[in-house]
């Protein structure tokens, strides 16, 4: 099993700011807007680099959306940002008119995402954003899984032409990946080779199907672990080769089952390779209040529960 | 233009908009008509625009922003009579493969069309977008959006109507078509109405109230709000006093024309009442 190694825990959210940081310099085109969440969103040293760059939207989400719209026709590179639901659920018509219709250069940058928002409970932890953004036709839907990884594919978001969602959370987890390594549009990384099963992750059950993938390996099963960052564009060779090597495949998500990876997969490998899948995500749930680690295990969604999937799946 | 040129230009844009919605069999004549005059001195008098420099993002030029989609016919015959795209294609509205949606879009490229619209309340935020990179980038040109008065029951409105003001966007010059009416009924028996003038005050916008259909009043309108969002840093308002349908007698000053198409009669008897002054497409 290839090893990964934790540099110590780091918020994805911090890995946007750097990221985000990073695309201002490179690009002076590139704004940033918030609902007033710039310091959740890990937006101020952009903010502080680039005053006149920063534009504060105060507590109205489905302004800033079409602000934005207005910013990205006029040739800037507008990221706007809040928490995941606010920025998906609240402005889903916005977002379909202003920036998804007419392929404007809008990035959502989605924060707090999934279950693992935490303590604010199930108004603020959103569980089906994947789904609302896969449904729209030219959204770009990408969900790296740690702060390096994260900060790369802001890059890679501000360089394309059209719009992007980009989701990332709020607590600290593993950081593992190489930092220098850029963030490709429509790849699946694949993280570890294996040939009993494979393990199709986003975000940060990516780790958590790692840790899985190792706890397996001591009882005998090889797990491939694939890291489905680009939820849209999906990668369907790496994705369809994988399903055709290992014949079984369990789709890991901090998402519920309706629109999001899982179904995505499914339909490609319905199509492709008719593959025996399991899921591993909230179901058909809200959320609750809660710690993050608390959460990801009563939602079965940390390691034991994705290696308990797979086991229950290669029986 | 003069002023007589305008009026000329304003009867055949309404010609345009009864044949195009008759012939399309469906659309919206009623706000279409309301705002003619003011869309008419807008292209061709107020505007610092030119159809064969355009592009999308508006650099150097001013910019339009349709913030309730449904008059589209309107804003397509000004942008046809512009020069924008040949007429032939208004013919085409609402047909399959029309460059003329049913509501504006910029997926097909018809040129003159900055964004889309037609879900409503959203155009002041966009307007205020183009505005604030305007402002940015150091160009001295304006953004102009239209809303109805029904539109602003939409809570985005003002959302939009704060951030203009918070980010001083002096460039920015909204007009509202202050018909009275919309699908259901009058706007006060809907569900809006009331002092229109004061709530956009209250927003922080300049404001002037004018008659929509009297053009020596529509380019004194916007000679004001110019002035006063120059030397105020502060978004205006034109509140623009219309009626649904004007022009046609049977078609004027009620909301049942909002979104309905007229006979091949009622088009004769609505074409007998607007003069051909710059030939039919």
């Amino acid at each position: 099993m290839k090893k990964y190694t934790d540099t110590g825990k780091k918020d994805t959210r911090s890995g946007f700011g750097a990221g985000l940081l990073q695309a201002g310099k490179a690009d002076s085109r590139v704004v940033a807007l918030t609902a007033d969440l710039k310091g959740s969103l890990k937006m101020d040293a952009f903010a502080d680099e680039f005053p006149n760059r920063f534009i504060q939207c105060g507590i109205a989400e489905s302004n800033m959306v079409g602000a934005a719209a207005g910013l990205a026709i006029a040739g800037k590179i507008p990221f706007i940002g809040s928490f995941a639901e606010f920025v998906t659920g609240r402005v889903y018509d916005q977002l379909r008119q202003e920036v998804a219709y007419g392929k404007t250069n809008v990035k959502i940058a989605s924060s707090h995402a999934g279950i693992t928002l935490g303590e604010d409970g199930a108004t603020h932890q959103t569980m089906e954003d994947i789904a609302l953004m896969r449904a729209l036709p030219e959204m770009v839907v990408l969900v790296p899984c740690d702060y390096n990884q994260t900060a790369q594919a802001t890059i890679a978001a501000a360089k394309y032409n059209g719009p992007v969602y980009l989701r990332f959370g709020r607590p600290s987890v593993p950081n593992f990946t190489d930092p220098d390594q850029p963030f490709e549009i429509g790849k699946a990384y694949v993280l570890n080779e294996g040939k009993d099963v494979t393990i199709f992750a986003c975000g940060h059950t990516v780790w958590e199907s790692l840790l899985a993938a190792e706890a397996l390996e001591a009882e005998g099963i090889s797990a491939e672990v694939i890291n489905v960052a680009s939820v849209k564009p999906l990668d369907e060779e790496t994705i369809v080769a994988s399903a055709k090597k290992t014949g079984k495949a369990i789709v890991a998500e901090e998402h519920n089952m309706a629109g999001g990876l899982g179904e995505a997969i499914s339909g490609v490998l319905a199509a492709e390779c008719p593959t025996r899948l399991g899921f591993v995500n909230g179901a058909d749930r809200f959320g609750q209040s809660g710690t993050p680690s608390e959460l990801m295990k009563a939602y079965g969604l940390d390691a034991v529960g994705i290696a308990a999937a797979v086991k229950k799946l290669v029986r | 233009m003069s002023i007589q040129t305008l009026q000329k230009t304003a009867s055949q844009v309404r010609r345009d908009i009864i044949r195009m919605v008759t012939a399309a069999g469906s659309g919206h004549p009623g706000g279409s008509m309301s705002t003619t005059d003011i869309l008419t001195a807008l292209y061709f008098s107020v505007m610092d625009h030119d159809p064969k420099t355009w592009t999308r993002d508006g650099k150097g030029q001013d910019q339009f922003i349709l913030s309730a989609g449904h008059l589209a016919p309107v804003y397509y015959s000004v942008l046809a009579r512009s020069g924008y795209f040949p007429l032939a294609e208004l013919g085409t509205l609402r047909r399959m493969g029309s460059l003329l949606q049913g509501h504006p879009s910029v997926r097909r490229g018809l040129k003159g069309i900055t964004q889309a619209s037609g879900s409503l309340g959203q155009g002041v935020s966009v307007a205020a977008g183009l505005a604030l990179a305007k402002k940015l980038d150091g160009d001295p040109h304006r953004v102009y959006v239209l809303c109805g008065d029904g539109e602003l029951e939409e809570g985005q409105i003002w959302e939009g109507a704060e951030f203009a003001t918070h980010h001083k966007l002096g460039n920015l010059i909204g007009m509202t078509d202050w018909n009275g009416q919309q699908i259901d009924g009058s706007v006060e028996s809907v569900c809006g109405g009331g002092d229109l003038e004061k709530k956009w005050q209250a927003f922080g916008w300049n404001t002037i109230v004018a008659d929509g259909h009297d053009f020596s009043a529509i380019l004194d309108a916007f000679d004001k709000a110019k002035a006063l969002g120059a030397e105020t840093s502060r978004p205006s308002m034109i509140l623009f006093k219309t009626d649904m349908g004007h022009g046609v007698d049977f078609m004027a000053g009620t909301h049942k024309w909002h979104g309905k198409a007229p006979s091949a009669e009622q088009c004769q008897a609505a074409l007998a009442q607007l003069e051909e002054t710059l030939g039919d497409f």
